[in-house]
């Protein structure tokens, strides 16, 4: 509760107060955009420091190159994060999230092996993805249940069709796919993208746009912040909120075709454990997991924080990659922390 | 009392919203029988009641929360049902609830706007949007940056905002439900003048408070319900305040009366407090507070939303750690790290948010009144099935709760008769100790006595108890002592016998030690 008799008596109660002594950093500090903003910008510093340090160590880490990997080698997780934060900004969660990404890599291989043709096994890989998450959404919103355990069950499920479709692992030769996977975008100086690296930014400015733009984008901000108010708002609460479990469904499958393309093979056990690398960037990314704040601009900022600790202890050589585990752990608790105190300092104070 | 006819003042219209013989049942709750409602366009409309009247009840019904099984609506001349709030906001009935109903996360301008913002081929317009907030919000005389974000704001301005994203779907009917409860006196004032401008504009608008002075001030006509019927309809000016609490309890107001204070309890000198607060503060909670409760005392702490009322009280209680000062009961330093300490040592807590801290809304009567005490016993010892019984029965009849159902759902209780529930749940443990933040606060006269003069036989039985109240009045009248509270620092303490309101009040303003 605000403390609402401190305020001068000559002030009407309609008023702002005046702007108090430096506007920005109350602006920073106590409101719910700043404070995203500037968990935003922690993250964005988190980066660059991260990334000095290692040009300092190690030698030809700061490279331009190095840089690109960093976005060739994460595509898949830049779109997955994506469609996470959709959830997250609703106060859902979506466990399914790596589980149908592994469904994707097997269902395509599959499919391409029976000959099917690209362009049509993509539209039925996606189809597949935004129906799992429309079935997830309708139970969450309609059956009025838990997203945890949810999306538990369509982890499960997808993980388990994938071992119906094939258990040993596919090696994927379709031209289209390889030529795809294989062939990249040269740029100046001798750098190169892959076309997975353009569908992933196109993605993310699509789900900016969406974000920002459209009624259904500033819905999700709204259902993130009280549900019950939006509904009594008369927005449309139930579309919204299992709409963002087919975006985050397509999301996932878009990843899981990308990571086919990086792996070139479609295998049940691929993408373990990478729903939970999404929510790990959607979070260093600044987003609040109760919903109602963040950018998807800051969960791509996650996933390159997540893929330069990746590529500092592969340039070290002697480290385990489980270092890249145990940073992450405490990278993720650390902005947890941040986030605690940041809301605290914001909130309530009566 | 028999519904007197009325025609509005000039009697120039006819009724933008007629609603009649509403009836609304719930499980086991007839929650309002035959109820007709009429508003006027350019009037303010006040629906009176105690707590469970069925005002809620009545609004819900017209803005399509609840459907009702019979009855008609006629909005405009034509007849409506409204199956969601989104419904009766399309005809031009919009609601403004007691907790600001809007999503604190987002600008002011999206607040407003939101769900019919102006677009261009699919995007959002925002500037047009910010324009048309701008326009809505100048239209009420109202100074608040639309980009602002609405958390940023205190809960008035919020109201206010509420209220223009209200209007700016050219509503023809404003239904306020207790905007002022958690306002201070400019704010309800700065609040007054909007809603007379809408009323000049020719909006109807039905407020609904608890406050008669506010309803007097602001209400053209009224509409009193009492356990869900309609009791009458009158112009303001001819109600006398005394008539219209007479209809609004159904018997005359002795029991205010008759809690005129007994003599102030003496405490005996040398005694050992129960309770003592030595320099116990919070950081950036409270600053460090001497206390001390007597057995048989009634101690009040007063003060304005925000001055550490709430914030002193569950320090006493753990629910917050103390990161100063010292704790003894009866004499003995304690500490406690959670309410379980506290419990332990026979102190009991009632939490100004019933809501989200005291009552379980989906348990029966039977089951909220047991919690604290199978809590107390230890989850191993169940409570045997008659003793239970017998116990609630007790407890429904001398708190008069209603209805006097154990197996009702809590949920669809009055907030007088949950706060009555709450109460007695911690009786049933029998504290020495009970904390008591705000338990009058949005209750209706009646029960608010009743709460009064319990606390007042349980101090008389040895009880102490910490009374915690908005109301000066109540907590001068009832406590034996009363400690003012400003800005988190305590600034006086007085002896309640010889303490007047304008005493308490006087401290406040000034802020210094008499």
């Amino acid at each position: 509760m605000t403390v609402s008799d401190t305020r001068p008596a000559s002030e009407g109660a309609g008023s702002t107060a005046p702007a108090p002594p430096p506007a920005w950093q109350t602006w920073l500090r106590a409101s719910t955009t700043g404070s995203r903003t500037f968990s935003v910008l922690v993250t964005a510093v988190l980066l660059v420091v991260l990334f000095g340090a290692g040009s300092v160590r190690y030698e030809n880490f700061g490279t331009p190159q190095v840089v690109l990997n960093l976005f060739v080698d994460n595509a898949h997780l830049i779109v997955l994060a994506v469609g996470m934060t959709f959830v997250i900004l609703t106060g859902g969660i979506d466990l399914s999230a790596g589980a149908v990404v592994a469904l994707s890599t097997v269902m395509a291989a599959r499919m391409l092996e029976a000959g099917w043709s690209a362009p049509l096994t993509v539209l039925a890989v996606l189809a597949t993805g935004a129906l799992l998450g429309w079935a997830m959404g309708a139970a969450v919103h309609h059956l009025q249940l838990q997203p945890f355990i949810v999306t538990l069950a369509g982890m499960f499920l997808a993980r388990g069709l994938c071992f119906v479709i094939s258990v040993p692992s596919i090696p994927i030769r379709d031209p289209a796919f390889t030529s795809l996977a294989t062939n990249f975008v040269e740029l100046p100086g001798g750098t190169f993208l892959t076309y997975s690296v353009f569908i992933a930014l196109t993605v993310l400015i699509a789900a900016m746009w969406v974000l920002h733009r459209t009624r259904f984008g500033r819905t999700v901000y709204a259902v993130g912040g009280n549900e019950n108010s939006a509904a009594l708002m008369g927005l449309a609460v139930s579309r919204t909120k299992v709409g963002v479990y087919v975006i985050s469904g397509t999301c996932s499958a878009l990843a899981g075709l990308l990571f086919s393309l990086y792996m070139l093979s479609g295998y049940s056990l691929h993408g373990i454990g990478m729903e939970l690398d999404a929510i790990a960037a959607v979070v260093i990314g600044g987003t609040l997991l109760t919903g109602g704040a963040g950018y998807v601009f800051g969960s791509l900022l996650g996933v390159l924080v997540l893929g330069t600790i990746q590529a500092l202890i592969s340039f070290d050589g002697g480290l385990s990659s489980w270092w890249t585990r145990i940073t992450i752990g405490v990278l993720l608790l650390a902005f947890v922390v941040v986030q605690r105190l940041s809301t605290r300092s914001a909130g309530s104070s009566g | 009392m028999t519904s007197a006819r009325l025609q509005p003042s000039d009697g120039r219209d006819a009724p933008v919203v007629e609603m009649s013989a509403i009836t609304v049942e719930f499980p086991g709750v007839k929650a309002l029988q035959a109820v007709d409602l009429r508003l006027f366009p350019g009037e303010v409309h006040a629906l009176m009641g105690e707590n469970g009247a069925g005002k809620s009840t009545l609004i819900k019904a017209l803005t399509g929360v609840y459907a009702y099984d019979t009855g008609t609506v006629t909005v405009a001349g034509e007849q409506r049902e409204f199956s969601s709030p989104a419904d009766a906001q399309a005809a031009g009935i919009s609601t403004v609830y007691q907790e600001v109903n809007l999503c604190a996360n987002l600008s002011v301008t999206e607040n407003i706007t939101l769900g019919r913002e102006p677009r261009r081929l699919g995007r959002i317009d925002r500037r047009a949007a910010r324009e048309r907030a701008r326009a809505v919000l100048a239209r009420l005389n109202l100074r608040i940056d639309p980009d602002s974000t609405l958390a940023t704001h205190p809960i008035a301005v919020q109201q206010l905002v509420a209220i223009a994203r209200a209007v700016d779907t050219d509503a023809r009917v404003l239904v306020l439900d207790e905007p002022t409860s958690s306002l201070d006196a400019d704010e309800v004032a700065e609040l007054f003048r909007v809603v007379r401008a809408l009323r000049d504009e020719g909006v109807a608008i039905l407020f609904v408070s608890h406050f008669l002075d506010q309803v007097y001030e602001i209400s053209d006509r009224m509409t009193v319900l009492r356990n869900g019927q309609l009791v009458g309809e009158h112009r303001t000016v001819d109600l006398p305040r005394l008539q219209l609490i007479q209809e609004m309890i159904g018997r005359e107001l002795t029991t205010l009366e008759d809690l005129e204070r007994a003599a102030t309890r003496q405490v005996p000198p040398g005694a050992v407090p129960r309770l003592s607060a030595r320099g116990v503060g919070r950081a950036g909670a409270l600053a460090p507070v001497d206390v001390d409760v007597h057995a048989g005392q009634v101690v009040g702490l007063a003060g304005l939303l925000g001055s550490g009322r709430t914030e002193l009280t569950r320090l006493l209680f753990g629910a917050d750690r103390i990161s100063t000062g010292d704790l003894h009961v009866d004499g003995r330093p304690v500490r406690f790290r959670t309410p379980r300490s506290a419990i332990a040592r026979r102190i009991g807590f009632s939490s100004e948010d019933r809501k989200g801290e005291g009552v379980v809304g989906d348990l029966t009567v039977r089951d909220n009144l047991l919690l604290a005490m199978q809590a107390r016993r230890g989850w191993l010892r169940p409570i045997p099935r008659r003793t239970g019984d017998e116990l609630v029965q007790r407890y429904i009849r001398a708190l008069d709760i209603r209805p006097a159902d154990p197996q009702a759902l809590l949920r669809n209780l009055s907030g007088g008769n949950q706060q009555k529930v709450l109460l007695a749940r911690w009786l049933l443990t029998e504290p020495r100790l009970l904390l008591l933040d705000e338990p009058t606060r949005g209750i209706d006269i009646g029960a608010k006595a009743q709460i009064q003069q319990l606390v007042a036989e349980l101090a008389g039985e040895g009880m102490s108890v910490v009374f915690v109240s908005a109301e000066l009045e109540e907590v001068v009248r009832i406590c034996d002592r009363v400690v003012v509270l400003r800005d988190r620092h305590k600034i006086a303490e007085l002896d309640g016998a010889d303490t007047s309101v304008d005493d308490v009040v006087d401290l406040i303003a000034r802020g210094g030690r008499s």
